[in-house]
């Protein structure tokens, strides 16, 4: 069994400490520097940031990487900026950088939302935006919203020439699978741009066994209105297996029809429909899939309940 | 790195983590060494002033950082008044969980000194007290911030 993989750390006090494998570390001093680093030492490298994912992992031995690239001191990487209409995180901001934004909660109440259900205040502290999505844990909460908010990831890389190059990735591409995003070996995750428009409201809903759990399901919903229609809407999925992490089958339902209860609760369960999730710890199949029926619908009726709401930032 | 004000340079391996770096080498078990897996919050500490999980940061990346332990809360002036708080309501049993529970109350208070029931159960949310003894800590939180509420009027 995988939690009784313990290791003696030599001149340790006799505890039956859990550490990770022995690996090399080193700080990066500028995202360019940690981009060489890691086409220099290539795929047994990794980049650390709050490490709340991947240090558990490393004592557990689900990943053993050979050099560890430190990029806490990339403060480039943790700005906040809301400019033309997109709002960019940059991938080091903390959770609770997020949560402290009353910008974000205004533009983007999703986030704040989504935020407020990740783990626990002390983790917050640590954890960071970009280290989370890359992680792409089925489960993990920013996924699902990232998705819905039709969020763009921008990625910086080398070539094997050596040549710098900046790329940008729609996240609805960015997850190959679990625990698999696009990036690759020598590429790093700089910054989310998030789409921001006058005439929407978005919403995260989520179901957890215990306060800071992983989800059970979550959902996640932006609406935007015109007059009585609904002009455009996106649907983000946790934890139920969801193609790409959204409920793309209801949104093309929603898309035109009224904010009408009937017409959310019905896409809600096309949402349902279109899932799949597996029976594991966190609770059975069919039960997840009523959750993202019902999460979905709540989801979207917040979400246009708040249209309208983030008004003050249009007079800028 | 500076702990507690006290600067300490050692030599240690990558993996090394820092709840073990402040406990083995340096000599403070004040901070607990609980689950190891950034649930429990026994290893609570300020890193630059933040409270963070100790078991899940690596030492090297404490370097050249400011750490405040458990040690540290108490000063020439006697114990903080969160200290004197938790004896005066009850708020430990076995005291596993207390100083990480210290750790983050004084963050809390020193964020919002004045904070709701609500607030200060979000605070400590990452926290387990494996007496289930929640109750007299939330009391011995608002204890301190009244006590301190009343000093500084």
């Amino acid at each position: 069994m995988v939690w009784r993989e313990t290791r003696w750390l030599a001149p340790s006090v006799g505890s039956d400490m859990q550490v990770p494998a022995q690996f090399e570390y080193q700080r990066a001093t500028s995202v360019e520097h940690a981009i060489a680093l890691l086409n220099r030492h290539g795929p047994e490298s990794r980049v650390v940031a709050g490490g709340h994912s991947l240090i558990p992992m490393m004592k557990l031995r689900l990943a053993q990487p050979e050099m560890l690239i430190d990029i806490n001191d990339l403060t480039e990487l943790a700005e906040l900026h809301f400019q033309e209409g997109v709002l960019r995180l940059g991938a080091l901001l903390r959770h609770a950088d997020i949560l402290a934004s009353p910008e974000v909660g205004l533009l983007c109440p999703m986030l704040h939302d989504a935020e407020r259900v990740i783990a626990d205040p002390v983790v917050r502290n640590r954890g960071t935006v970009g280290g989370s999505v890359c992680q792409a844990d089925p489960s993990e909460d920013l996924s699902g919203a990232f998705c819905a908010l039709r969020a763009i990831a921008v990625i910086r890389g080398c070539s094997n020439g050596g040549e710098a190059y900046t790329r940008t990735v729609p996240m609805r591409e960015f997850f190959t699978g679990p625990y698999q995003t696009v990036v690759a070996d020598a590429e790093l995750l700089v910054e989310l741009q998030v789409p921001i428009f006058p005439d929407a409201g978005s919403a995260y809903v989520k179901v957890d066994r215990r306060s800071g759990d992983w989800a059970v399901a979550a959902a996640a919903a932006v609406v935007r209105l015109d007059g009585d229609t609904v002009t455009d809407v996106g649907i983000g999925l946790t934890a139920v297996g969801a193609r790409n992490f959204v409920a793309q089958e209801a949104e093309e339902y929603l898309r035109g029809r009224t904010p009408a209860p009937e017409h959310f609760a019905e896409a809600g369960r096309i949402a349902a429909a279109h899932c799949s999730p597996a029976d594991d710890q966190r609770g059975p199949a069919d039960y997840k899939r009523h959750l993202a029926g019902e999460l979905t619908r709540r989801a979207l009726e917040r979400a246009a309940a708040r249209v309208g709401r983030g008004v003050t930032w249009r007079s800028r | 790195m500076t702990v507690n004000g006290q600067e300490h340079t050692r030599e240690v391996e990558p993996r090394l983590l820092l709840v073990h770096l402040l406990r083995d080498e340096l000599g403070l078990t004040g901070t607990h060494w609980g689950c190891d897996t950034s649930n429990c919050g026994a290893c609570t500490v300020w890193m630059d002033r933040i409270p963070v999980k100790s078991c899940t940061v690596l030492a090297a990346m404490a370097d050249g950082r400011d750490v405040h332990t458990v040690e540290g809360l108490e000063t020439s002036f006697g114990l903080d008044q969160l200290q004197v708080s938790f004896m005066a309501c009850h708020g430990l049993q076995c005291g596993f969980c207390t100083p990480g529970m210290l750790m983050t109350a004084r963050w809390l208070l020193d964020q919002n000194p004045d904070p709701t029931d609500t607030q200060i159960r979000e605070a400590i949310s990452g926290q387990t007290c494996r007496c289930t003894g929640y109750e007299n800590i939330v009391r011995s939180v608002r204890h301190a911030a009244e006590a301190e509420a009343g000093k500084a009027s």
